[in-house]
């Protein structure tokens, strides 16, 4: 490690390096300790966005202040986990919703006719596939 | 200054990973594990990009960009085998 950097830039750099490092064991502590899978699924989230945040933001002042030039592409892992965060967190609940039974009379009520959208739509997706391999053989 | 913030960091990165394998290997449920290994992967870009910032080299960001890819497909790919019993249908 190279030490010509300015004290205010070291500064900045260790206090997102803090910060980041926080938001990850918090999510890490709030998935092994939380009680059940859906409150669990609530953890992570702060990790991925706050922590992984702010160490890309240190590791792109870090880069700038030792290499001479600001370097962006860290942004580019931000924008995908961005991306990719909602998109797991979505397909791990929906698995576990349909995975467990037991958990759709837990369900709030929706407060409309209409159900739970993910729990609708399964009988005739289920009915669609039957009649799809039915078909092909 | 950075070197203690960066030990720091590391450790607390550990730490964390360490929560995840206990989470791993105790989870009642299969898509707990799912979910511990979502989080693995997440710790595991974060002390990639802290070598890269120990190490001072700009080398280390394609590993952590090749990490992330991994991990969000993987995931995404499991959720949807055990949905469906199926990958590509």
């Amino acid at each position: 490690m190279t030490n010509d950097m300015p004290f205010w830039l070291e500064l900045i750099v260790s206090a997102l390096l803090i910060v980041g490092a926080f938001f990850l064991i918090v999510g890490s502590i709030g998935l092994a300790k939380l009680p059940d899978m859906m409150r669990r699924l609530h953890g992570p989230t702060k990790a991925t966005t706050l922590g992984i945040g702010a160490i890309l933001v240190a590791s792109m002042i870090h880069a700038g202040a030792t290499r001479g030039y600001l370097s962006y592409h860290e942004l580019l892992i931000t924008l995908f986990l961005f991306l990719a965060a909602p998109i797991t967190a979505y397909m791990i609940a929906k698995a576990h919703i349909l995975c467990d039974r037991a958990t759709e009379a837990e369900l709030t009520p929706t407060g409309t006719d209409a159900p739970w959208s993910t729990l609708s739509s399964t009988e005739e997706e289920e009915k669609a596939a039957a009649e799809e391999t039915a078909e092909r053989a | 200054m950075i070197e203690i913030a960066s030990l720091v960091a590391i450790a607390s990165i550990a730490i964390s990973i360490a929560l995840n394998i206990w989470r791993l290997s105790k989870g009642p449920d299969l898509l707990d594990r799912v979910l511990a290994l979502d989080t693995m992967v997440i710790n595991a870009i974060a002390l990639t990009i802290m070598i890269g910032i120990w190490y001072a080299t700009p080398v280390y960001f394609e590993a952590a960009l090749l990490v992330a890819m991994v991990g969000f497909l993987s995931t995404v790919a499991f959720c949807k085998f055990v949905l469906r019993g199926n990958i590509i249908e």
